[in-house]
């Protein structure tokens, strides 16, 4: 039985996505979805342990021995990302049911639910297959049902946000079909450990090279690396909260997932950063990223759109940590992937709670929040604590690590610009914390006065990514030790 | 005895006061007053521990891979660790006073801030690391800042935004570097006698900046030019003022700035690549400078504020200094400043409540109405001047012939000359007040007392009475400072 | 010389290609945008084939024969679920298109962005 679980890591969704649809009711296919994603969550971190203590699995498809056959690889880098993408849908779908009931017509909601099965279902697979090709497939699968989970939105313009998204996110994904096939011709083979060895000997170094370049620049549309990052803001606005605390959490990180597999167990390090511009484009764009977007997000005044934008800055500090290329730069790019995944996906939905209570997130109005919602507005502050790097907050973790990480490699430039970004997100936290918690509400109406805090189905699962968050970041060597070892991994090519 | 328990006072008293809310203030109050002298008593253990030699530390909790959050406490640490302690209970008694005299609201909130400040004070007085400092400075600055927007009106929220934005500015923008900085260069966080860097392998220039970095990113210090959220924090109620703008805060500032130099630099590594030349002049004019603004403040609190920006600047240039009788003297006036500038704090509170005025132009004759505070407020005012017979006197001699040592008398000259400035700023106010006439008397018409509620007056004797005590008794304190090792 | 026509079939890979990308750029009516879409996916399916293609090979057939040649079968299994990815991707993007003419009343592009901006934020 334990042999299949990395099977069962992808079929359990799989299966629960049309078992959703012929459920029809809407509660029902809610549990249905929240059965599957627990089984999910479970499986992924009895995989964690298993690989923690044993090494890495390998699980080939249907019985098929890879390099013919696909091949499901799982070491402690996908182990732990299986982790937080199982563990965030698992505690975003209770969130999601009071949150969705109010902005999805009910008899929608069983497509809601498939989509978000079938969405969980390709980003599990991203991770956890060690064949190429395959990784295009799960892609698909996940970002077709991204789409869909996005044009629920309420707003119309979460219409357009979805098609635009779809169409950037369709050449992304054909660029990296494109980057396989070239592969694919130059080295014969789709199994990821088969083409670590294979590329350097390859004959046709050119065709690798393009291979290189379009799978580069799919995956940097994916995950929203700046300047590829126009689909995000609006995808994020306008989709439904729950779906964005999700995607938040997730998406992104998934495909930044895919952008290590590729430059440093695929290619090698060597070959990604050493010959090639990787040093030269990845680094300033990722920089860039972060000082411009965090510069963006203080002027926004919708609170999801400035979360969107902090988003893509994050994903900065975890691609500069990226392409540092040493071990303490990866440890701290991976960790950030995971601090960031549960900081981002707790302000996501803490705006959900305050959205499903005020109607609007419109910052300059949300004056005096707190005395109407005290439990989320902590939670939003703590949240956007761990999103500054406040100590004992996880993010204080992955900056800390981050900037040790460029002083250790000389670049003095790019600490002192984290800390610059790190100012600015004083800025547009603070702003918002400024205005919910000190500044009195400026007309009385009626519905200003007494409490009206969000359901506890919604504040419940608010407070264990709070909480889990809170715990990572006051015993931070937990989850640093997990991310070294996926570095020294990752540095160390496939076995 | 086990530094952490410094922390559970405080920290436990936030449910009781939560709990016991608005509704039950003696009970809320008495139970932050019991706190305290729980507090008080637990660091008088480990004061009786350190002078007896038993090691006192905690136990390790792993914050990043390399380096852990971890307390153990050295003299310093315990000077630091018991003033503020012994204070907290003192200000809780004259908020007591204060805050009901003067209708505060959300004084639970008040309450529960002040803890949190307090336990974070404990965690900076007894860190065994720059980590565990750093970590407890932020906790600080954040906590506080509800205190400072306290009032909630547009003056309250664009200071609250000064101080955050200066406090955490400076904090992540030079102090959090200079951290990672020594992480990178030495390997080691740890306070170790003697310092870390010494052969770190950074370059005579280099450990200028870092020093800079150092000095600068502990805006709390109240150097030039990252001084203005003191003044901006002023519109806090009274006993934040007191307590966290004249000891907790600006204290732990200044407190960091000594243990790092102490114990991360050394203060031979300081004096041996001349680190401190060019900062000398800045904490130097800092001192002068801040003097002079206090001359033409006519808001008392204002007038304190930067009273204490200009003392701050003494501990420094004694830390710059970097000589173990500066140092020391460094040490000796985070006490007796702190007791001075609490009580004259208190009185401003005092006067405050009793008479609503904050105005210096406006306090002629007002002595005769509160002799009391007036009385207590002229000997806080020598101790800050330096004069006996009050506990001011000792730490500035200290200071003085610490400067001495560096072999200019450049030092000691800005050190009289503030001096002077300190009497020209503060001796009118108890001068006008006892000497000019009331302007509120008809001619003929005797003053009647109308001093501050009892409370308020009890803790303002207390905190006099220490000053003089300080100058009669300073044994304990200087045996404590003694024990401190220098290499 | 020889070799620019001996590999037109790439040569069409790349005329397909930066056609689909121009339409997809320069046109603002999404339904021509899909159809670029579909254009440019297409073009990788073809880039696919013309890799396995070996010279005088024909079907893979398991057969008793040492010189039997065949093409490589494989990037044609995985053309085959391209394909249904590419088919599923326009049924999105179209169905798409329907909600966004029903609340918008248009599929123009520019038109969408000028409604949009009119539209208040939050």
């Amino acid at each position: 039985m334990i042999d299949q679980f990395p099977a069962l890591q992808i079929m359990v969704p799989l299966v629960a996505a049309p078992i959703c649809v012929m459920i029809r009711n809407p509660r029902w296919s809610w549990v249905c979805a929240m059965v599957a994603s627990t089984l999910a969550f479970l499986i992924s971190i009895i995989l964690l342990q298993q690989v923690m203590a044993n090494g890495v699995i390998r699980y080939a498809v249907g019985g098929w021995a890879a390099p013919s056959g696909i091949e499901y690889y799982i070491d402690a880098m996908n182990a732990a990302v299986l982790v937080l993408v199982s563990g965030i849908s698992a505690v975003v779908l209770v969130y999601a049911y009071r949150s969705v009931a109010k902005s999805v017509p009910a008899e929608k909601h069983y497509l809601f639910y498939t989509a978000w099965l079938m969405c969980v279902c390709g980003l599990l697979g991203i991770v956890i297959t060690g064949d190429a090709f395959n990784v295009f497939v799960f892609l698909e699968i996940s970002s077709l049902s991204m789409y869909t989970l996005i044009s629920f939105g309420q707003d119309r313009r979460a219409l357009t946000a979805s098609f635009r998204y779809l169409v950037l996110g369709s050449v992304g994904a054909s660029f990296i079909l494109i980057g396989i096939g070239f592969l694919y011709a130059a080295t014969g083979t789709l199994n990821m450990t088969d083409l670590a060895a294979r590329i350097p000997d390859s004959e046709s170094q050119r065709a690798v090279l393009v291979a290189f370049s379009f799978l580069t620049m799919g995956v940097l549309i994916k995950s929203a690396v700046f300047p590829l990052h126009a689909w995000l803001p609006n995808a994020y606005t306008f989709a439904p909260v729950a779906v964005t605390a999700f995607l938040a959490g997730t998406a992104t990180k998934v495909s930044l997932y895919v952008l290590l597999r590729f430059f440093f167990s695929v290619f090698g390090k060597d070959y990604s950063f050493g010959q090639h511009l990787l040093n030269g484009v990845l680094l300033p764009a990722a920089v860039a990223g972060f000082v411009l977007m965090s510069l963006v997000a203080i002027f926004q005044n919708d609170l999801r759109r400035m979360l969107a934008y902090s988003s893509v800055a994050q994903v900065g500090y975890i691609v500069a940590g990226f392409s540092l290329a040493t071990q303490s730069g990866l440890t701290a790019g991976i960790v950030h992937v995971v601090n960031h995944g549960m900081v981002k996906a707790s302000l996501f939905m803490a705006v959900g709670c305050i959205l499903y209570r005020v109607g609007h997130v419109h910052t300059p109005s949300l004056d005096n929040l707190m005395k109407r919602m005290p439990f989320t507005c902590v939670a939003f502050i703590i949240s956007g604590m761990g999103l500054i790097g406040v100590p004992l907050t996880v993010g204080f973790v992955s900056k800390f690590t981050l900037i040790e990480a460029s002083l250790e490699k000389g670049w003095w430039a790019i600490a002192a610009l984290v800390l610059l970004s790190s100012l600015m997100a004083i800025v547009y936290v603070g702003r918002v914390i400024e205005i919910m918690v000190f500044r009195r509400s400026r007309e009385t109406g009626p519905e200003s006065s007494g409490m009206c805090e969000a359901p506890l189905s919604m504040l419940v699962p608010l407070y264990v990514l709070v909480g889990v968050s809170l715990y990572f970041g006051i015993n931070g060597s937990a989850t640093l030790e997990v991310a070294g070892r996926a570095a020294s991994f990752l540095l160390g090519g496939l076995q | 005895m086990n530094p952490l328990w410094t922390l559970v006072p405080p920290l436990a008293v936030i449910p009781f006061i939560l709990f016991f809310g608005e509704k039950r203030k003696n009970l809320r109050e008495g139970s932050i007053i019991i706190a305290g002298l729980v507090l008080l008593l637990i660091n008088n253990g480990i004061y009786t521990d350190v002078m007896a030699g038993i090691p006192v530390e905690s136990g390790e909790l792993a914050l990043l891979a390399d380096f852990s959050l971890k307390l153990s406490a050295e003299p310093m640490g315990v000077v630091f660790g018991l003033l503020a302690s012994f204070l907290w209970v003192v200000t809780t008694v004259y908020s007591i006073g204060y805050m009901r005299g003067h209708h505060e609201i959300n004084q639970t909130r008040f309450y529960v801030c002040f803890a949190i400040a307090l336990a974070a004070v404990m965690g900076a007085a007894y860190a065994d690391n720059l980590l565990t400092l750093f970590v407890a400075y932020e906790v600080i600055t954040i906590s506080t800042y509800p205190l400072v927007t306290h009032a909630g009106g547009d003056g309250a929220r664009k200071a609250g935004r000064i101080y955050l934005g200066i406090l955490m500015g400076t904090s992540i923008g030079f102090l959090l570097p200079a951290i990672i900085w020594v992480a990178a260069a030495a390997g080691t966080l740890d306070f170790v006698p003697g310092g870390v860097l010494a052969d770190a392998g950074i370059g005579k220039g280099a450990m200028a900046v870092l020093l800079a970095l150092f000095l600068f990113g502990i805006a709390k210090a109240g150097i030039m030019p990252f001084h203005r959220w003191l003044p901006a924090a002023m519109v806090a109620p009274t006993p934040v003022s007191a307590l966290l703008h004249a000891v907790a805060v600006v204290k732990t500032g200044v407190f960091s700035v000594l243990k790092i130099v102490t114990y991360t630099f050394g203060i031979d590594t300081v004096t041996v690549t001349g680190a401190a030349h060019w900062l000398l002049p800045v904490a130097a004019f800092t001192v002068l400078a801040a003097s002079i603004v206090a001359f033409t403040k006519d808001n008392l609190k204002a007038r304190l504020a930067y009273s204490t920006i200009s003392q701050l600047s003494y501990i420094l240039l004694a830390a710059l200094l970097a000589t173990v009788m500066s140092v020391s003297g460094g040490v000796l006036h985070i006490v007796m400043h702190a007791f001075g500038k609490i009580t004259l704090f208190f009185c401003a509170g005092a006067i405050m409540v009793a008479l609503h005025k904050s105005e210096i132009s406006k306090m002629n004759g007002i002595g005769r109405r509160m002799p009391l505070t007036m009385g207590a407020f002229f000997i806080g005012a020598i101790s800050i001047i330096g004069l006996p017979p009050t506990g001011g006197s000792w730490s500035k001699l200290l200071i003085a012939g610490g400067s001495l040592d560096s072999g200019t008398i450049i030092w000691v000259s800005v050190l009289m000359l503030s001096t002077l400035l300190n009497i020209a700023y503060l001796l009118p106010i108890p001068l006008r007040a006892f000497l000019r006439p009331d302007p509120d008397l008809q001619p003929g018409e005797t003053a009647t007392w109308q001093e501050a509620p009892y409370a308020c007056l009890w803790a303002i004797a207390l905190t006099a009475t220490s000053c003089v005590l300080l100058f009669l008794y300073p044994r304990p304190l200087t045996e404590l400072i003694g024990l401190i090792q220098w290499r | 010389m020889s070799q620019l026509i001996g590999l037109y079939s790439y040569w069409i890979v790349i005329v397909l290609m930066m056609a689909g990308l121009y339409i997809m750029i320069a046109r603002y009516n999404l339904v021509k945008k899909i159809i670029g879409l579909s254009l440019f996916q297409t073009s990788i399916f073809y880039l696919y084939i013309t890799m396995s293609k070996v010279d005088g090979g024909t079907a893979p057939i398991l057969v008793d024969d040492a010189d039997y040649v065949y093409s490589n079968p494989l990037p044609h299994v995985l053309i085959l679920t391209a394909i249904v990815v590419g088919v599923a991707t326009s049924a999105v993007a179209l169905a798409l298109i329907v909600r966004i003419y029903e609340s918008f009343g248009t599929i123009e592009e520019d038109e969408l962005k000028s409604i949009e901006a009119a539209e208040p934020d939050a």
